[in-house]
């Protein structure tokens, strides 16, 4: 490694999917960048957009089926109510660690200088408008664009 | 491990963060910021004393408690320290490095 010694200069964190604990995940990973003196961008692409999406990304959920780690017996969790009790169940750990909700936790990551990127193909294929984003999104770009922002030496990039 | 900081001999751990918080003054916070490329306005001093407090108060540090704080907003934040801010601001206050993940 010879660039910068290996060290990381850009976070480009990709989130393809909409489930909090992924969105989380996502999101600490652009936040812990920023506060590391690391640029982040994010690119939200398919069920991804759903953390950007106004009317969406108050409603997030823990995925309770077809995730071995919550060790609930597929059945179980896909009974009526139990990804809204197992999301309110971490939301409640969350707080405790001051974790905020999604809304805040993008304005935050915007405050901090996180670029915020919709994928346009997936945008065309959910029929989803900028008007229908988060207010602060910086823009709608095609994966050239994207790869475009992630130009630079100590760039890393990472698929959610 | 001893560093000396303006004329000053503290303790210090190998990132450089002072390990006894009474061996704290304003020259050696004002050193630290210019190691950092920092030149301290009056607003960072309100940024230094709100963080020592939370020390003091044993209160862990988060940016979604900056931003609550009402001495500073995150944009402000991040102008005042640009590189890794709660990281600069803990150290040039002479409290340990935030240990949390947000």
């Amino acid at each position: 490694m010879s660039e910068y010694k290996g060290e990381i200069r850009k976070m480009m964190i990709i989130l393809s999917k909409a489930s909090i604990e992924n969105v989380y995940a996502a999101f600490v990973l652009a936040n812990g960048a920023r506060m590391e003196g690391i640029e982040a961008e994010m690119f939200f692409t398919f069920f991804g957009l759903e953390a950007l999406h106004n009317k969406k990304l108050d409603h997030l959920h823990v995925a309770t089926v077809g995730n071995p780690a919550m060790h609930m017996p597929t059945m179980i969790g896909g009974l009526p109510g139990m990804e809204a009790l197992a999301t309110s169940m971490m939301k409640k750990e969350m707080e405790k660690l001051d974790m905020p909700e999604v809304r805040e936790f993008l304005d935050i990551l915007k405050a901090s200088g996180v670029k915020l990127w919709a994928c346009k193909l997936a945008m065309e294929m959910f029929h989803y408008t900028k008007e229908d984003m988060y207010v602060d999104l910086d823009g709608v770009l095609t994966v050239g664009d994207f790869y475009k922002q992630a130009e630079g030496l100590g760039t890393h990039m990472l698929f959610i | 491990m001893e560093k000396t900081i303006a004329q000053k001999t503290v303790q210090v751990n190998e990132e450089g963060y002072l390990t006894n918080f009474a061996e704290w003054n304003k020259e050696i916070a004002e050193e630290i910021a210019a190691e950092n490329n920092i030149v301290l306005s009056p607003k960072h001093w309100e940024v230094i004393n709100y963080v020592q407090n939370e020390f003091k108060n044993e209160s862990p540090l988060t940016i979604r408690k900056i931003g609550k704080s009402g001495v500073v907003d995150i944009k402000e934040f991040y102008a005042l320290f640009p590189v890794g801010p709660l990281k600069t601001a803990t150290k040039i206050a002479g409290i340990p490095k935030p240990a949390g993940c947000i």
